[in-house]
């Protein structure tokens, strides 16, 4: 009997399925890797999915620029709602002067929020808008918003915080509520590594984290 | 086909072993560590997986002992998280795939005539990595802050924001077993693909063969995805970055879209090659060829595509929008016609066959009649709007237990029994096969039938204590458990026996058994096929 290997060999020039096993293999290899990459791509696909879609309740996380041709649909009222939540290990204060406001589409509004550290640290705070029914979620136009940017409170520090916005007149008939959720992350941890590295790049250190900015 | 098998049976192992230094197994232990061998690698992969199963096991009788009356008796909530979720990873990453891939390293060189797999060095290293990679999972249960509590999908936030620090080790053990069955998946591949014997086409694989190379595939497809996220998770922990924490602009939803973007997949992974092992055994103790052989080929490969498009129906209850939940509850619909279609031909092939109903055959029969239940509950739980109700109850945890253990792990003993005298050479003891098929039975149905009816009232899953309506199913159930568990222990005497002594087995010890395999002697010899056969 000779050896297993030349065995191999002749099996593999015999063989009904006559093919090159190292071929086979480098393929297979990189399909993994493809697959692997692919695996990240979908971050940035989700968000674009997102986005095209509207699901998910996301709004847009660049200023509204002002058209003065927008005009205020006087006929029609719509309701704007606005929650104020913490996430679980966040403890500042965080609520809207007003929870409920009554606006004509086109129109613009100005809602005030405060948030008051009652620590006894410094802390940097960052707001996430979600808004409910998600496919209203394109027709809030925010011109300017607390949630672009961070805050940060020395302790026992308040502050005063805007949102201006105003209500496409786009905005489909039988949507009458839109709900503005704001969920109030702590970001301390993640904004002081964060600021290190962007006041290298950038030593005004008025750079936002990448992914924060992103939103 | 005959010429060969008298070919290879006049070669008898004795002369195998002592002519060549290369053709008997070496001794000692080093022939485990260093062996290329798919039989030595497959019995490695095989006798790991049964320990997985027996430590996997004892973590589910922790669970039900907690759970045999309402209160807190025997564990804390925090150490019964950590039960779920090992318990969870060990049968699924540690049982179940192993046992599959064991006996794809057994069987498929043999049954597509092949001598050894495409890569056996590589095969050593994809089995020797496993044993580590366990072996770091088991040791984050005596880390401080214990071992992984988030249950065996690892939600973020969760694994991320409220782990336990040990989830770095679960993450590197994760990565571990992914690169093992990557490399498994990609020798499998490559050995079917080329080095099956003239004459075997495509068309003439057997099943076992085939639904192993469409699971291959879909490991590579959906593996790489899990090491993804999996990275994610600790580059969110570790490196700052926001893939999963909406507070950085990252989204936990994410996370689950990812996870049973792999998951679903998975769950198919753990199922198609019993599919396969079924398809083998129903006709052998029928004595019929098996019905609709290319229709079993398009149902399986129908279902791997359909796992990607279903992953969804995991999350109802997360928000999805009316047209997501629509399509995902269609697609996951549609995926029960091809597996009616394999249940059909199964049955069909049973239909006026001359049948017996040694071991592998009650397990087999067994197999389709408890997956068919478990099929069932899953098409329930794809309502979507009946899900809103199911979601997180017992109820999902009868389904996939029924698909699970009397399903693939049912599969699993079945092959074993089915191919025992083929790789120890004796015939397994009959009578005491169906002692243990029989406790086997009763025991799964007790512990698992009762968990539809307590899901469907409203317990939910992952939790130490209940109200104490569910106080009696709860003890059956539990009592069903360790009926269950014990009598593998049975199992593991009959094999040892087997092993070491009874009725010698002959080349083909099953009447009605078709395929390479069967026209090597048994026990088989430590190499088979050096020389191709020929099929027609």
């Amino acid at each position: 009997m000779s050896s297993p290997d030349s065995n191999r060999s002749q099996q593999v020039s015999n063989s009904g399925s006559a093919g090159n096993p190292i071929r086979t293999v480098k393929r297979l290899i990189l399909a993994s890797i493809g697959m692997f990459a692919f695996g990240f791509l979908l971050v940035p696909l989700y968000d674009v999915f997102c986005d095209i879609t509207g699901l998910n309740g996301k709004t847009s996380s660049k200023a509204y620029a002002t058209e003065d041709g927008l005009l205020v649909d006087k006929s029609r009222w719509v309701t704007v709602q606005f929650l104020t939540n913490k996430n679980a290990s966040m403890n500042w204060e965080f609520e809207a002067a007003e929870h409920k406001v009554r606006v004509h589409p086109g129109e613009l509004r100005k809602v005030s929020f405060t948030v008051i550290n009652p620590t006894t640290q410094r802390m940097t705070a960052q707001a996430v808008p979600s808004v409910s029914p998600s496919e209203g979620a394109e027709y809030l136009l925010k011109t300017q918003c607390f949630c672009f940017e961070q805050q940060e409170l020395s302790p026992g520090a308040n502050q005063q915080m805007t949102l201006l916005f105003r209500v496409d007149p786009k905005l489909p008939e039988h949507i009458g509520t839109l709900t503005l959720a704001y969920t109030l992350f702590d970001i301390t941890s993640s904004t002081d590594n964060a600021q290190a590295l962007a006041l290298l790049d950038n030593p005004t250190g008025l750079d936002q984290p990448t992914l924060a900015s992103d939103l | 086909m005959s010429d060969i098998a008298q070919s290879t049976s006049q070669s008898p192992s004795k002369s195998d072993q002592s002519g060549h230094d290369h053709h008997g197994p070496a001794k000692g232990i080093t022939r485990w560590i260093y062996t290329t061998n798919h039989k030595d690698i497959g019995t490695l992969y095989l006798w790991f997986s049964f320990i997985m199963f027996l430590t996997g096991g004892c973590m589910a009788l922790v669970i039900r002992s907690e759970l045999f009356q309402p209160g807190l008796q025997l564990v804390q909530p925090e150490f019964f998280n950590q039960m779920t979720t090992m318990h969870g990873l060990i049968m699924v990453f540690g049982a179940v795939m192993p046992a599959f891939v064991g006996l794809a390293n057994w069987m498929i060189p043999m049954m597509v005539g092949a001598p050894d797999m495409a890569l056996p060095r590589m095969n050593n290293l994809s089995f020797w990595i496993l044993p580590f990679a366990f072996a770091m999972l088991l040791s984050t249960l005596l880390m401080e802050g214990g071992g992984p509590n988030f249950g065996w999908t690892f939600y973020a936030p969760l694994s991320t924001t409220y782990a336990p620090p040990s989830v770095t080790f679960f993450i590197f053990s994760v990565h571990m077993m992914g690169i093992s069955s990557i490399m498994g998946a990609i020798n499998v591949i490559a050995t079917i693909l080329n080095m099956r014997a003239p004459g075997m086409t495509l068309m003439k694989m057997p099943l076992f063969v085939w639904t192993w190379l469409i699971t291959a595939f879909l490991l590579i497809a959906v593996m790489p995805v899990l090491a993804g996220v999996i990275t994610m998770m600790l580059m969110d922990i570790h490196f700052g970055t926001s893939f999963f924490d909406a507070g950085g602009g990252g989204d936990p939803v994410l996370f689950q879209h990812l996870f049973w973007f792999f998951g679903h997949p998975e769950v198919y992974i753990m199922i198609l090659p019993a599919f396969g092992i079924i398809s083998h055994i129903v006709p052998a103790f029928s004595r019929k060829r098996l019905f609709g052989y290319a229709s079993m080929v398009y149902a399986t490969a129908s279902i791997a595509l359909l796992s990607f498009i279903v992953w969804a129906h995991h999350m109802f209850t997360v928000g999805l929008p009316l047209a997501g939940e629509l399509f995902f509850m269609y697609s996951t619909m549609l995926i029960a016609v091809p597996t009616g279609v394999k249940v059909f031909n199964w049955v069909s092939t049973m239909f006026r066959g001359a049948m017996t109903f040694e071991t592998p055959m009650l397990f087999a029969i067994g197999f389709i009649v408890l997956f068919t239940i478990g099929g069932f509950s899953g098409l329930m739980l794809a309502i979507s709007p009946a899900d809103f109700q199911y979601h997180d109850t017992y109820f999902v945890v009868a389904h996939f237990h029924y698909v699970l253990v009397p399903g693939a792990v049912f599969s699993i003993i079945a092959g074993a029994y089915y191919w025992l005298p083929k790789w120890t050479g004796h015939m397994y003891d009959e009578c005491l096969g169906k002692w243990h098929f029989w406790l086997s039975m009763i025991g799964v149905n007790l512990t698992f039938f009762p968990m539809h009816f307590i899901g469907l009232a409203g317990m939910p899953r992952r939790i130490p204590d209940y109200a104490l309506q569910f106080a009696d199913f709860n003890m059956i159930a539990s009592i069903g458990g360790f009926l269950f568990g014990f009598s593998q222990l049975l199992f593991l005497y009959i094999v040892i026996k087997c092993i070491r002594g009874g009725k010698q087995a002959e080349a083909n010890p099953w009447e009605g058994a078709e395929g390479l395999e069967w026209e090597v002697p048994s026990p088989a010899p430590y190499h088979t096929f050096s020389t191709p056969p020929e099929v027609k």
